[in-house]
C-alpha cells in the first residue's frame, strides 16, 4: 500500500482511503487520521479493526464505521443511513445528526450522537452503547437485543417494539411504547451504569434521575395464544 | 432506488445559478437512478403566455408541425432543446392540450404553466443533464429526478417529473400499492392519464385536490390517508415546493437550508457542491410531517 499523505476525497478514492486504513501499517507509530471532504460519501471508515483515531472533516453518508473494530472515529458533521452498522468495538462520536437505523445490530463498543438520531435507532441491537444527546425517532430499538440506549432527549412512536434484553434510558418522553416494552424501577446498578455513560458522553446536565428506564416484558419470549394478534 | 432533489432559492440575485447546482444535484443521484431522469424549472419570466414543454420523437415531422401550429397558436415562439420543445403562446391549455393530443400522437405534453418548464428522458441522468444543457437554466426553484424503474416500464412516459396540472409538478421515491385503484376513481372524475406509473396517479390525486382550491399542505395531509405505499415526494409548484415523507419513512431524505436557499435531497452526497452547504441547518424530515418552502 502506497503512502497517502493526505486522506482527502479530493484528492484520493473511497477504496483507497479504505483500504489504507484498513491495512495500517503501524510501523511509524502513526495512529492518527485526518480524512477532508467527505462530501457526503458511503461506508467511509468501514471495517477498520485497529486502535486508531480517525478525524472526518465534515458530513458523511451511508454506513458510516460499519464493522468497525477497535477504531476510535469522530465526525464532526451529520451521518447518514446505517451509522456503525454491525460494530463489533471501538467508538464513534457524531458531532450532529444522524439518519435512521444508526448503530444497527451492532455488537459492541459506543456510539455517541451530539444531536438527533432518525428513526430506528438501534434497531437489532446485539450489546453496543449508544448515547443520544438529543432525541431519537420512531420504532427505535426494534428488536433490540441486548446492549443500552440512553437518550438525553424524547422518543418517537413505537419505542422498543419487540424488545428482548437491551435496556433503554431516557430522560424526555417517547411518544408511546411499541409491543412488550415497559417501564422498569431503576436499580443501584442502573444509577451506576446511567453515570457511566454520561460521563462517557461528556453530559454534565442531566443527573442519573432524571432518567427512567424501558425494557422487554417478556411476554413475546413464547408463544402464548392470548398474545396472537401482537405476533 | 430513485433519486429526488429540490433547490429553491431565498435570494433572487441566486437565480441564474440554478441550472448549475441542480445539474450538480443530478449529477450526484445518479448513482440512486441510472436508468432515466428528468427535471422541472420553474422561472416566472413569461407573464402573459403560457409554456408547453413538449418531447418530439424522431416520427415527428418536425417542419409540418411547426408550420400547422405557428397557425393556431397566437403570439408563439419556439424554443428547442435536443428532443423538447417549449412553446411559448398565448393560446389557452383548454385548446393547445386537446390540438396537441388530437393531432400529434407522437408529441408528448409533459407539462405546462406560466412557469414550469420540465424536460425528461431515459438514460443516464449525467447525459440527460448534459443533453439538455441544464446548467444554462435560471429560475426560482427546480425539482429533479433520476429513475430506477420498479414500477412501470423505462421510457419517457414512465419519467418524472409528473405534471398533471398547471405548473404543477411531482417526483417520488418509493411505490405506491393501491394506484390501480385510485387511477380508476380518478379517470372516472375525469383526470387523464398517459402512463402505467404510480407516481403520475399520485400527481393526479395531489392535482384534483388543489383544483378544489385545497392548500398544498392539506392536499399533502391528504395524501397520508388516501396513498398506501412508501414514499418521499416533492411537490412544486410556481411559486415553492413541498416535501412529505410516509408515516413509517423508510425512504431517505434530507434538508439543507440557509438564508440564500432550501435544498432537499435523497442523500447529502447530493447537496455537498452547494455553497456554505456545511454551514447550513441539516435535518431530516420527520414522518408524516409536510414542509413547504415559497412565496
Amino acid at each position: 500500500m502506497g503512502k497517502i499523505e493526505n486522506l482527502d476525497f479530493k484528492k484520493s478514492s473511497l477504496r483507497k482511503i479504505n483500504s489504507f486504513l484498513q491495512n495500517i501499517d503501524f510501523k511509524n507509530n502513526k495512529r492518527d487520521f485526518t480524512i477532508k471532504n467527505p462530501s457526503g460519501e458511503h461506508a467511509i471508515c468501514a471495517g477498520l479493526k485497529e486502535n486508531m483515531l480517525v478525524k472526518i472533516n465534515g458530513h458523511v453518508g451511508y454506513y458510516c464505521g460499519g464493522m468497525n473494530k477497535k477504531a476510535n472515529i469522530i465526525i464532526e458533521g451529520n451521518a447518514g443511513t446505517g451509522l456503525g452498522e454491525n460494530m463489533m468495538s471501538g467508538t464513534i462520536h457524531v458531532k450532529g445528526n444522524t439518519s435512521q437505523s444508526t448503530g444497527a445490530t451492532a455488537h459492541g463498543g459506543t456510539i455517541i450522537v451530539d444531536g438527533d438520531a432518525s428513526s430506528r435507532c438501534g434497531i437489532s441491537m446485539k450489546g453496543v452503547d449508544i448515547i443520544v444527546k438529543g432525541s431519537v425517532g420512531h420504532m427505535s430499538c426494534f428488536m433490540a437485543q441486548a446492549g443500552t440506549l440512553l437518550v438525553c432527549g424524547n422518543a418517537g412512536e413505537a419505542l422498543g417494539d419487540s424488545i428482548y434484553e437491551t435496556v433503554i434510558y431516557i430522560a424526555g418522553k417517547p411518544k408511546s411504547l411499541g409491543v412488550d416494552c415497559i417501564e422498569k424501577k431503576i436499580t443501584k446498578t442502573d444509577i451506576e451504569k446511567i453515570k457511566n455513560l454520561l460521563k462517557q458522553g461528556n453530559i454534565k446536565k442531566l443527573k442519573p434521575s432524571n432518567f427512567k428506564k424501558f425494557g422487554s416484558a417478556r411476554k413475546l419470549y413464547n408463544f402464548n395464544i392470548d398474545n396472537v394478534s401482537d405476533y | 432506488m430513485c433519486g429526488i432533489v429540490g433547490l429553491y432559492f431565498k435570494k433572487k440575485k441566486l437565480h441564474n445559478q440554478l441550472g448549475f447546482y441542480l445539474s450538480g444535484m443530478l449529477d450526484n443521484m445518479s448513482s440512486r437512478g441510472p436508468d432515466s431522469a428528468g427535471f422541472a424549472i420553474y422561472n416566472n419570466k413569461e407573464e402573459k403566455r403560457y409554456k408547453y414543454s413538449l418531447c418530439i420523437n424522431e416520427k415527428t415531422n418536425f417542419k409540418k408541425f411547426k408550420q400547422e401550429i405557428s397557425k393556431n397558436f397566437k403570439n408563439l415562439d419556439i424554443k428547442t432543446i435536443s428532443d423538447h420543445v417549449i412553446l411559448y403562446t398565448s393560446t389557452k391549455p383548454q385548446k393547445v392540450i386537446p390540438f396537441i393530443q388530437k393531432n400529434y400522437e407522437d408529441v408528448l405534453l409533459v407539462g405546462y404553466g406560466k412557469s414550469i418548464e420540465i424536460f425528461k428522458q431515459v438514460g443516464n441522468p449525467k447525459d440527460i443533464v448534459k443533453k439538455f444543457n441544464l446548467q444554462q437554466f435560471s429560475g426560482s426553484h427546480g425539482i429533479g429526478h433520476t429513475r430506477m424503474a420498479t414500477e412501470s416500464a423505462i421510457t419517457i412516459n414512465g419519467s418524472h417529473p409528473y405534471s398533471t396540472g398547471e405548473d404543477e409538478c411531482l417526483v417520488h421515491n418509493g411505490s405506491l400499492s393501491n394506484h390501480n385503484n385510485l387511477r380508476r376513481e380518478l379517470i372516472k372524475k375525469g383526470q387523464e392519464f398517459n402512463s402505467l406509473n404510480d407516481t403520475e396517479v399520485a400527481a393526479g390525486y395531489i392535482s384534483s385536490k388543489l383544483s378544489k382550491k385545497k392548500s398544498m399542505k392539506n392536499t399533502l395531509e391528504d395524501c397520508l390517508v388516501n396513498l398506501d405505499g412508501f414514499y418521499t415526494f416533492i411537490a412544486g409548484t410556481h411559486n415553492g415546493f413541498a416535501i412529505l415523507r410516509d408515516e413509517i419513512a423508510c425512504k431517505p431524505a434530507v434538508i439543507a437550508e440557509n438564508d440564500d436557499y432550501v435544498a432537499v435531497a435523497s442523500e447529502f452526497q447530493a447537496m455537498a457542491h452547494l455553497p456554505n452547504v456545511n454551514k447550513a441547518k441539516i435535518y431530516e424530515p420527520e414522518p408524516g410531517v409536510v414542509y413547504t418552502w415559497g412565496k
